[in-house]
């Protein structure tokens, strides 16, 4: 929808002081979907020329926050590590179709922070680190899990911005299972949980979102037992933690949660190596 | 910026928060539409540089250097349709035709595993009339639409006049004009649930650069009214004010500003400097008829037409015959419960609104999306004490209704400013505002008591409703009348009772809603009639079989009979017949398998409409010969994808001996015919087709009369046949006839008028075979059937659309819609992305049966079949959940979460999954 009260573009390659009713605009895909009567200024990411993912010399993986849902899913299917699969089911995971993933980006699904962003799923659940650039040209780096705080909640602080999402060397390697509930086929996501299980140490990490007010991350030095998992989840998680929307009672998130949860113990349980 | 739009360039600078959709449209694009503007309906998909993208979301200025593609561009420049476009037209995979642009450049841009999974391609993408298999049929190219021939034009699947336009997005709906001298309305709404406004300020508002008018309650009439239309006026109560001095709902208008431009609008809305005093609020119609609640219309009950203003109570039903205590004394098994439904609104994809001016300096000109043009040309008129002729209202194509539209929403305050500023004004609802600021189907809560006997016969049938109007009454007294009527009239029992009541709430106005009440209420004597069979050990099929009124009883409700109400065909036997055989059928030869460890159930519901309103509804049609030899039809009833049009047109075919393509019809204009009550109340068919029928009888008369006594020869001996009368001396050609008549002064024109009385019935019966997963709560349909008595079948291709597009919103009513209100009254599901609509990977294929019938009342033995559909969908789907599960499941929407919850919390499925394990006695969450 038209936002009538933006007076101006600017170009982020141009800096200028940061002012109230500032933002920055990366696809667009939220900004221009609900009104924004306090914004006057968009700082346009769209002409920065970041590359959208790249694979590094380390091993890691440097997803721009400009990057595009569609490209990061073609990006993916050029892969053929094991967590490969995963990144398909997480662009799966929005509930916008095909087209808005032409222009929605990851970065612009992180900084949203809403507990059924799968992009915050993806990144949280494949140890990412954000890294986030100040107005004063600072730069800090803070885990995914860490960046979002609650519903709708972020660490950013004014003016500050999301320039990637840096995936650690061996992260491409985990063997991953992914697990989705909706109230509605193919709707937005009630509880998502992955598990992800390192080939080389055998760990085993849960991370749960949607469900949650935040991303939940669950690491074990190897697969727990059935009853451990599910205290740890409930011991991670406080009561007033399992996220409470339209989209689903919270009973009903903690019980789909836990159901995953356990689906996913046992399918990867046997297949560390 | 220069940005090419199929194939011309465009160089004008975008403002800067400015999106793609209003920057296409703004250069006449009309094509591309507004569904929701928030990325969620997709009906303004467009391609940019070939890629598929939601115009509403994609910032303007980014298109610099691009190339845009809209509908209008899909064809060939020299008007080749693109194939998918072809296929839309042979499928008819429209109805309204609002969301078809989006579905098909969604279409035109899938890849070939994208065809393979049409649900997940569709996901952004949501059409409210066809329930999507016509969708699908498009996609698939599948062929419907018949060529237009000679012969007999009724009974075949003739497609919609309007298809060309509507492929091509040069059909012209309400928005779609470009009026010089524009000015936009923004509307200043109340955060407060019950406030009275003691002062406003509207200096700084006026202050604005661009801002025209700020209006408010010291510029409305005094007078109230009811944005409620009936052909009868005082059904309804009158308690609304254009713009009230009293907010009674969250979201009520309290300002209208008008600006050059909708920026200026709404920053004018955000000047408006309003005092409240905050007053207490009610939102519970229970708690609002207890003593000492607060009194949302403080009116004299006589004049506003309100019962009991100081109860909250705005109309009431209570009736008795025979006597319920003895027939429940007299039952060996007596089942009560309590049922309850939500708020669930239209979300027809065009939103309200209007667009109006002064023509020939003095005369009142409204378009609107409206369903009944000339009720509000009444209404305005009295509103603003002006004589009928110095007002017009046209509506254009409409982009659904519904219902929601059978209400005058906007126009009364659009004419206000147009009266006081003669300059056109725009008044064009957001999609928040259609949740916030105009109605929703009425929630209800039914007390039901049924009473039988061992050998099945019902003996008594009694029920308490309790309907929530919100803080206006308009169709609230008219609502609960009709939810007790055919409702309680399709069984038979010698006892029957009702006490139903109307209540005001602090909460946004409900409206007329496709099924008008009977759908709430039929939840609850469907699901309690399933269930007292279930403890009479008895098939619940059979029971109601029983019991079912059969073609010669009267039509009984707790009030008696209704006089002009006629059982003029009788298809509900076939309509069980139809159940039984899909009951009969092994589940594994037809419909999904089920998936292991799910419990799986079956479940059927019956219902019984009125062909048209009580009251009189009144249609009057003119028809007449043109000079090129072909046939002008001028009807009132509007056309919002319900497929009157199409109807029309094979009605006047057949009489006039011609074919569909040589009438021209003209419709809903308050210039065009004497009065045409509306397209509400499923009278279309039924009401406006009998008047059509007359019509061109009438003027088929007149031409063979004039034929007979121009050729001097017998008229017995003439015939009309497509573009001339055939007589045996030869063939005369109606453009010769024309001239030929006009020499001597003679016309051909014809009037026909009905006034909606005697009314019929038509039946319904929803089956679904289901299966639910109690460690989830998804359920998923394994076969769904529909019979559907509709009398002659008009057009089967189209009826069968309506029919599909009805259950598919009744799903959606049962599955997950649900305008959900705060603590505070307001709505907190402003938005598809919170207020789920079906969807394509939502809605299963349904079976649709007609009943071989005719009908006595109805044109050439019609009956309607518009609402009817919806109304057995929810008691069908919940009678079927109870046979899986064991567990009555009395409150909508029945979404995965609570029926989880309530398995859970009834102990099914956690210790043994076989099906006759867990079917012990019915509980209810």
């Amino acid at each position: 929808m038209d936002q009538n009260t933006v007076l101006e573009i600017r170009d982020a390659r141009h800096p200028s002081p940061w002012r109230p009713g500032d933002a920055w605009l990366g696809g667009g895909t939220y900004l221009f979907s609900e009104p924004q009567p306090h914004l006057r200024r968009l700082v346009d990411l769209s002409r920065t020329g970041w590359t959208p993912v790249r694979l590094l010399a380390d091993g890691s993986t440097e997803i721009a926050a400009t990057c595009t849902v569609a490209q990061l899913s073609r990006f993916a299917k050029g892969l053929t590590a094991a967590a490969a699969p995963l990144f398909e089911q997480c662009c799966r995971a929005f509930l916008a179709s095909f087209k808005i993933w032409n222009m929605a980006t990851v970065g612009g699904n992180l900084c949203n922070a809403l507990p059924a962003g799968p992009m915050i799923s993806l990144t949280a659940s494949l140890d990412g680190e954000c890294l986030l650039l100040a107005q004063d040209g600072a730069r800090r780096r803070v885990r995914v899990a860490d960046f979002v705080t609650g519903a709708g909640r972020k660490v950013l602080a004014e003016g500050e911005l999301l320039r990637s999402v840096t995936l650690p060397s061996g992260a491409l390697a985990r063997r991953t299972a992914f697990r989705q509930a909706s109230l509605y086929g193919l709707g937005r996501s009630g509880a998502l949980v992955i598990g992800t299980r390192d080939p080389v140490d055998g760990s085993f990490a849960v991370t749960v979102t949607a469900a949650t007010v935040r991303p939940v991350r669950l690491w074990f030095p190897l697969p727990p037992a059935a009853g451990a998992l599910r205290a740890a989840v409930d011991a991670a998680v406080a009561d007033d933690e399992w996220y409470d929307d339209i989209h689903g009672l919270p009973q009903w998130r903690r019980h789909m949660t836990l159901r995953f949860a356990e689906e996913i113990r046992q399918e990867l349980e046997g297949t560390a190596r | 910026m220069r940005v090419d739009v199929n194939g011309r360039p465009f160089e004008e600078e975008p403002r800067p928060g400015q999106c793609l959709r209003t920057y296409l449209r703004e250069r006449g694009w009309f094509g591309v539409k507004k569904g929701c503007d928030a990325g969620d309906c997709g009906a303004c998909t467009v391609h940019v540089d070939g890629e598929p993208v939601h115009s509403c979301l994609y910032p303007a200025f980014r298109a610099d250097g691009r190339s845009v593609t809209t509908v209008e561009g899909l064809a060939t420049p020299d008007g080749e349709l693109h194939p998918v476009q072809r296929k839309f037209l042979d499928a008819q995979g429209f109805q309204c035709g609002f969301c078809t642009a989006g579905f098909m450049m969604t279409t035109a841009a899938l890849d070939d595993g994208q065809l393979a999974d049409l649900p997940r391609a569709f996901k952004g993408n949501l059409c409210r009339c066809t329930g999507y298999r016509a969708i699908e049929d498009a996609v698939r190219g599948v062929r419907h639409a018949e060529a237009p021939d000679s012969g007999e034009s009724v009974g075949r699947n003739l497609p919609a006049p309007a298809g060309p336009q509507v492929v091509t997005g040069t059909a012209r709906y309400t928005f779609d004009i470009d009026v010089p001298g524009l000015l936009h309305m923004k509307l200043l709404r109340s955060p407060h649930a019950h406030a009275r406004i003691t002062a406003v300020d509207t200096s700084a508002a006026l202050r604005v650069p661009g801002v025209h008018a700020v209006l408010t309650h010291h510029d409305a009439p005094e007078r109230h009214f009811s944005t409620a239309r009936h052909e009868r006026a005082t059904e309804d109560p009158d308690d609304t004010r254009v713009l009230d001095d009293t907010v009674r709902y969250i979201g009520q208008r309290v300002a209208a500003v008008v600006a050059d431009s909708e920026a200026a609008a709404e920053e004018g809305c955000r000047r408006v400097e309003v005092t409240y005093e905050v007053l207490p609020a009610v939102l519970d119609p229970e708690e609002a008829m207890r003593p000492g609640a607060p009194v949302v219309h403080d009116k004299d009950a006589a004049t506003a037409r309100i019962s009991r203003p100081y109860d909250n109570v705005v109309g009431e039903a209570h009736g008795e015959i025979g006597d319920v205590e003895a027939g429940f004394a007299e039952a060996d098994e007596v089942y009560e419960g309590v049922y309850r439904t939500q708020r669930v609104q239209h979300a027809s994809l065009e939103t309200h609104g209007a667009v109006a001016w002064l023509e020939d300096g003095d005369r009142l000109h409204v378009r609107s999306s409206t369903q009944t043009p000339f009720l509000t040309r009444r209404a305005l008129c009295a509103l603003y004490d002006l004589p009928h002729d110095r007002v017009r209202v046209v509506a254009g194509r409409v982009g659904g209704g519904f219902g929601g539209k059978q209400e005058m929403l906007v126009e009364d305050v659009v004419a206000l400013a147009v009266l006081r500023l003669r300059r056109p004004v725009k008044l064009e609802y957001t999609r928040a505002e259609q949740f916030h600021g105009a109605t929703t189907r009425h929630p209800f809560t039914i007390r039901v008591k049924a009473g039988a006997r061992l050998d099945g016969r019902l003996t008594a049938l009694q029920l308490r409703v309790v309907s929530d109007t919100g803080a206006y009454g308009n169709h609230g007294p008219a609502v609960m009348f009709h939810s007790v009527g055919e409702s309680m009239a399709v069984y038979r029992a010698p006892h029957k009772k009702v006490d139903a009541f109307s209540v005001y709430t602090h909460t946004v106005p409900a409206g007329a809603f496709r099924g008008y009440g009977l759908g709430q209420v039929m939840f609850a004597t469907e699901s309690a009639l399933d269930e007292l069979a279930r403890r009479l050990g008895m098939d619940s099929l059979e029971f109601k079989a029983r019991n079912v009124i059969g073609p010669d009883e009267p039509m009984v409700t707790a009030d008696g009979e209704e006089e002009d109400l006629h059982i003029a065909s009788y298809g509900l036997d076939q309509c069980l017949g139809i159940v039984r055989r899909a009951e009969a059928q092994p589940a594994d030869a037809v419909g999904e398998p089920a998936p292991d460890g799910w419990l799986v159930g079956e479940g059927a519901a019956l219902a019984m409409i009125a062909t048209g309103p009580p009251g009189g509804h009144i249609a009057d049609v003119k028809a007449a010969l043109l000079p090129d030899g072909t046939f002008d039809l001028a009807v009132g009833t509007a056309e919002f994808g319900n497929g009157t049009t199409t109807v029309h047109r094979q009605i006047a075919a057949g009489e006039l001996g011609t074919t569909v393509d040589r009438i021209t019809v003209r419709q809903s204009d308050t210039d065009i015919v004497r009065h045409d009550t509306g397209a509400f109340a499923s009278t279309g068919v039924v009401v406006a087709g009998k008047a059509t029928l007359r019509a061109s009888r009438a003027l088929a008369d007149l031409l063979l009369d004039f034929a007979a006594a121009h050729l001097r020869t017998d008229r017995s001996g003439c015939r009309l046949t497509e573009e001339a009368v055939l007589h045996p001396g030869g063939r005369l050609p109606l453009k010769e006839m024309y001239d030929a008549a006009r020499a001597v002064g003679v016309s051909f024109a014809s009037d026909g008028h009905f006034g909606g009385t005697p009314r019929s019935v038509a039946f319904n019966a929803q089956w679904f075979r289901l299966a639910v997963d109690p460690g989830t709560g998804e359920i998923r349909i394994l076969r769904s059937v529909h019979a559907a008595d509709a009398g002659t079948v008009m057009n089967p291709m189209q009826c069968r659309g309506q029919i599909e597009g009805g259950i598919a919103q009744g799903l959606g009513a049962t599955l997950f819609e649900n305008v959900r209100i705060d603590a505070h009254g307001a709505v907190e599901t402003a938005a598809f992305r919170r207020y789920r609509l079906p969807q394509y990977a939502d809605v299963p294929r349904t079976e649709v049966h007609f009943m071989e019938t005719a009908d006595a009342i109805g044109p050439l033995g019609a009956k309607s079949m518009s609402e009817s559909p919806f109304n057995p969908v929810a008691p069908a789907f919940a009678n079927a959940l109870r046979d899986a599960t064991g567990v009555r499941f009395t409150r909508l929407p029945l979404t995965r979460d609570r029926v989880w919850l309530a398995l859970r919390e009834a102990g099914v499925g956690v210790t043994d999954r076989s099906r006759t394990e867990q079917r012990g006695p019915g509980s209810s969450p």
